[in-house]
């Protein structure tokens, strides 16, 4: 069945560029059809009626036209603006480097609903909770899980035995954990018991549950590091919102569980 | 067919190849560019290249505000006339030309050659923002106008810039939000209209302060978790 040439969708705006004098694409992520890019015609001009909508990180319902390479926004309208999220420069950063999360490991796909409910919901809690990066950690885990890449917690990757929490080493260019048996001369970095088990909870317990646990600064480094390094080496690239987030705490007193 | 002769002369290809690689010209208008430079007279082409090669060789940044200068520093730098103690802070230098045109600023300015857009790989560190703090070590500034666009990357930049300034201690402002001249309400997004409802100004008689914006909620508390063990 043909495509029809005008269609309706909520949608996320993760980015824009620039086309041409006045023009932008935007890359926006459907709960239908996963990542598409779409044109806003003259989204540069002050007087644009769709520019205000279609800001990166608003939830947004929109009209597209079908085109020969790019849809066409002929009509949008703000669900949600996040509008902390955006004056908050602590929550705007996590907020673009779950974009770019998204942007760089999904494609155009016809089902994507569940991960569509997670970065809207991610979205919603760095736009009034606290604990910030905690939400971010929780979504990189939820975001591996559906994209089938997440780390392996329960067997060690080299021997497949059970693994407890002391002793092992994270080695994600393996898959996963390395028991204290196998990680001596493989590629590894020291696992320690808290962050394994926060982990392995963070797989399973809704974010309800993750945000009780009380984490102190040390630890939620080191599972930033683990989670990082697991989606880098599946991206096999960087992801460069990171060194955003990295140097906007650069600019205040190290951020606590509790900071914004 | 291979093996055929190209049609276009091999200058004419060039010239047109590099018209093409200009921002926003498509292989149609490059080529309409280029056959105008064949077609006018040799004194007009002259001038045209004399014009590509003076600006790559005679245009510098001012060491000052960053501007792009023929001299250095640039003139809105070197005119004592303008208040030193207010710098407005831009994107771009053609920023500077659109302030300029609406009058009313008599300060200087410095040009950031950006905005943070940490998703293209665009930081901090790729903006002149060391540059404009180096320079507040060294002059009386007293106010700065952040007038980035209001974009989420021009917003992330502000933010961005008063986070770093505040501990200073300048004044650091924004330019204000609201509808654009000739806009309808009924299509303006919540953002801008709540922005413009926060900073609405007094037409009574009487100039009255402009309300303060409303305290956003305070963060939710987290509920007194145990340890993780």
């Amino acid at each position: 069945m043909p495509n029809p040439r005008i269609y309706r969708t909520d949608a996320v705006v993760l980015r824009q560029r620039r086309l041409g004098d006045a023009d932008k694409i935007c890359v926006l992520f459907t709960p239908q059809r996963g990542r598409i890019e779409a044109v806003g015609k003259g989204l540069r001009r002050p007087k644009s009626k769709l520019a205000g909508h279609l800001e990166p990180l608003t939830k947004v319902s929109l009209i597209l036209a079908t085109g020969r390479t790019l849809d066409i926004i002929t009509q949008a309208e703000a669900i949600e603006t996040f509008p902390a999220l955006h004056d908050n420069i602590d929550r705007l950063s996590r907020g673009l480097y779950v974009a770019e999360l998204v942007d760089r490991f999904t494609d155009t796909a016809s089902d994507v609903g569940e991960l569509y409910r997670l970065l809207v919901g991610a979205l919603q809690r760095l736009n009034e909770s606290s604990g910030l990066d905690l939400i971010v950690r929780w979504f990189e885990m939820q975001l591996l899980l559906d994209q089938g890449v997440q780390p392996r917690l329960d067997t060690c990757v080299h021997c497949d035995s059970d693994l407890t929490p002391e002793g092992n080493a994270f080695a994600p260019l393996l898959g996963g954990v390395l028991c204290p048996g196998c990680r001596v001369g493989l590629p590894g970095r020291p696992l320690s018991a808290k962050a394994f088990k926060l982990l392995r909870f963070m797989q399973t317990a809704p974010y309800g549950d993750v945000a009780r646990v009380r984490i102190d600064e040390a630890l939620g480094r080191e599972i930033e590091a683990h989670l990082r390094e697991v989606v880098q080496s599946a991206l096999d690239q960087e992801v460069r919102a990171a060194g955003f987030v990295e140097a906007v705490r650069a600019t205040r007193p190290l951020p606590t569980e509790s900071s914004p | 067919m291979s093996g055929r002769a190209p049609v276009t002369a091999a200058p004419l290809a060039r010239l047109i190849e590099a018209f093409h690689r200009l921002p926003g010209i498509g292989p149609k208008t490059a080529q309409r560019l280029a056959y105008h430079v064949l077609r006018a007279p040799r004194d007009e082409a002259e001038a045209l290249a004399v014009a590509l090669l003076e600006v790559k060789d005679r245009i510098q940044l001012c060491a000052i505000c960053q501007n792009v200068t023929e001299q250095d520093p640039c003139t809105v730098c070197d005119d004592p006339t303008r208040d030193a103690s207010t710098i407005c802070v831009v994107e771009e230098p053609l920023d500077i030309l659109a302030i300029e045109r609406a009058g009313g600023f008599d300060g200087r300015y410095h040009v950031l050659h950006g905005s943070l857009s940490p998703m293209d790989g665009v930081g901090p560190e790729q903006l002149k923002i060391r540059e404009l703090l180096q320079r507040l070590r060294s002059a009386d500034v007293t106010e700065i106008i952040l007038a980035t666009n209001p974009n989420l990357e021009g917003e992330a930049t502000a933010t961005y810039l008063a986070r770093v300034l505040n501990p200073i201690g300048v004044h650091v402002t924004r330019l204000a939000h609201g509808l654009p001249v000739g806009a309808d309400v009924e299509y303006a997004d919540e953002r801008t209209l709540s922005r413009a409802l926060q900073h609405r100004v007094s037409l009574t008689a009487a100039p009255a302060a402009a309300d303060e914006p409303p305290e956003q909620p305070a963060d939710p508390a987290d509920a007194p978790p145990p340890d993780f063990d």
